[in-house]
């Protein structure tokens, strides 16, 4: 670790083992995206296309023209932007008093919030179902927006307490000598200093909407179908079109992995400071 | 980003504000909201799990105590899910750890395209469930299947296997999903372990001969236990509840093969519409998960200031 290694060492000791881990995590996608290329009679013949001038739009094309994929994206990206808001506006405050107060119940409100992440989704999902229905609330964006922030809440108050915390609390008490209130210095202090981390947590929040499935599959219908619902009802009755299913699963899977590799590293950092802490 | 920002020393009670009403008002919209939508349909949980309910037919719900509980632990279906609950999570957590472990170890060296292979490798978790479940699910086809193919081609194999539809190999396959949707949190999380360690330990160890065996066992090791118990605490709890990638790769078939505790009781509930017995399933799997969930949040409790 310390001395310097041969070429030959770190070919066989770092270089192709890490090759074979990124071969690995990425084969299966890769492998879902040719499969997406190739026309539906070439895959039923001779397999997947391996040869780059076999390769089709055929079925993006048939995905966006014949399905009602582009509307369920639409659904999909209302319900994420819902649950980013409501996640997002109800934490901020949260996460203030959690890292610039202490006070009786401090701790047990904080485990509160952690404790919601650990709750198994079915012991949610079916009474979830039986309130919505009492409501009227059953096939409604609102419904999936409620159901996504049950995880999206305490995530976000966890994530902006940690970012909150490392603003240094001389800052605040700066603009409250110059004649700030405490909500006037969260605003304009605290919050332009945390955007970046707002922006993570956000981002992060609307990934695990973009790609959540069950409450979707529960708690939405017609009306409202989801991008993950859609692509499982993509499997046909009686023989399963892989084309059509994995160009929807390229298409479906893409703002999710895009806008994570753009956040990583601060989202990274942020979930890993507690747990190395521990 | 480290605690050690913040410059003011504050102890309990330091100001006045510390005691006025104030925070409390700060919290009172997330916590009125989360007791709405989480501790309020959980106790409606309960309720339900003391009833015998099937939906569409409200007239007909009637208290029965802990009959559907008794009426659980007397069900085959409940303790063959069991056991396939205690395998899934024996087998998927110790292969993500290691697979994360070996990932991290690797990519905590220096060579010039490892910002890339670290993005790389993290690109399972950013999938959505169904993407991963079917994506498997087309690797593992017994017509179209390139696994089949692979196997073929390298001899192991001379004829094409149902690897989702033999009862004998479909909890497997699902558990090898898993372990590869799940070891880049394990190598993300032991990575920054990893990178906690101060390099002059590993100096000091080589100036005194130590192996790089030694050096693992003695300083990487030890250095990284603590996130590794996190880790691995997480990381049961979440696959323990996760259902979506297993019901949509097999829907717990073929016959109960993959059924576990929570796809139980989310199939109990979706397909039979017995919500009262759905429900007592989730309590029951819930209050064993109690105590990983107890020891998680002790450890957590010990790092708040």
């Amino acid at each position: 670790m310390v001395r310097r290694q041969s070429p030959l060492r770190s070919l066989f000791g770092t270089h192709l083992p890490v090759l074979a881990i990124v071969a690995f995590a990425l084969g299966p996608y890769i492998w879902m995206a040719l499969t997406s290329f190739t026309p539906q009679e070439h895959l039923l013949q001779a397999g997947v296309a391996l040869d780059p001038q076999k390769w089709t739009a055929a079925n993006y094309e048939r995905l966006v023209g014949r399905t009602d994929f582009p509307f369920n994206m639409v659904h999909s990206f209302i319900v994420a932007i819902g649950t980013v808001v409501l996640g997002l506006s109800l934490s901020v405050t949260a996460a203030y008093a959690f890292s610039r107060f202490r006070f009786p119940g401090r701790r047990v409100l904080m485990i509160k919030f952690l404790v919601i992440n650990m709750f198994p989704v079915v012991l949610l999902i079916l009474p979830l179902f039986v309130i919505m229905r009492r409501l009227g609330l059953i096939d409604t964006h609102a419904a999936l927006i409620i159901a996504n922030a049950t995880v999206a809440i305490p995530f976000s108050v966890w994530m902006m307490t940690s970012y909150i915390n490392s603003i240094p609390r001389s800052l605040d008490e700066a603009a409250m000598i110059d004649g700030c209130s405490r909500l006037g210095a969260l605003r304009k202090v605290i919050l332009p200093l945390i955007l970046p981390g707002i922006i993570a947590t956000g981002i992060y929040i609307f990934i695990t909407s973009w790609n959540e499935y069950l409450y979707a599959l529960t708690l939405g219908g017609r009306n409202v179908r989801t991008i993950t619902v859609a692509i499982q009802t993509l499997i046909g009755e009686y023989q399963i079109e892989w084309g059509l299913l994995t160009a929807g699963g390229v298409l479906g899977a893409m703002p999710a992995t895009l806008l994570f590799l753009l956040i990583q590293k601060r989202l990274i950092s942020g979930l890993t400071q507690g747990a190395v802490k521990g | 980003m480290s605690s050690a920002a913040r410059t003011v020393p504050h102890g309990r009670g330091r100001t006045r504000e510390s005691v006025s009403a104030f925070p409390y008002l700060l919290l009172t919209p997330a916590v009125l909201v989360t007791l709405l939508i989480v501790f309020l349909p959980m106790a409606e949980a309960i309720f339900l799990s003391l009833h015998d309910y099937v939906v569409w037919r409200p007239a007909d719900r009637t208290f029965i105590w802990f009959g559907n509980f008794i009426a659980a632990f007397k069900d085959e279906v409940f303790w063959i899910s069991f056991w396939n609950t205690l395998l899934w999570i024996g087998i998927t957590i110790p292969a993500q750890a290691l697979l994360g472990l070996v990932t991290a170890i690797l990519l905590n060296r220096d060579f010039f395209w490892r910002p890339v292979a670290r993005a790389l490798i993290i690109i399972p978790w950013a999938l959505p469930s169904v993407v991963i479940a079917l994506m498997w699910r087309w690797i593992y086809d017994a017509n179209y299947g390139v696994l089949n193919d692979i196997l073929f081609r390298l001899g192991i194999m001379q004829s094409s296997f149902p690897w989702l539809a033999d009862p004998d190999t479909a909890l497997y396959a699902v558990i090898l999903t898993l372990t590869w949707q799940g070891f880049p949190f394990f190598a993300v999380m032991i990575l920054a372990g990893l990178q906690s360690i101060p390099r002059s330990y590993y100096e000091a160890a080589a100036i005194d001969g130590a192996s790089n065996w030694q050096q693992f066992c003695n300083i990487t090791l030890p250095g990284i236990a603590g996130v590794l118990g996190t880790a691995i605490l997480l990381r049961t709890i979440w696959v323990a509840n996760s259902i979506d990638v297993i019901y949509v790769m097999t829907g717990g078939g073929p016959g109960y093969a993959t059924h576990t505790l929570p796809l139980y009781a989310f199939i109990e509930a979706r397909s039979s519409l017995n919500f009262g017995y759905g429900s007592a399933l989730a309590v029951i799997f819930t209050i064993m998960l109690t105590g990983l969930v107890l020891v998680y949040l002790s450890r957590v409790n010990r790092t708040l200031d």
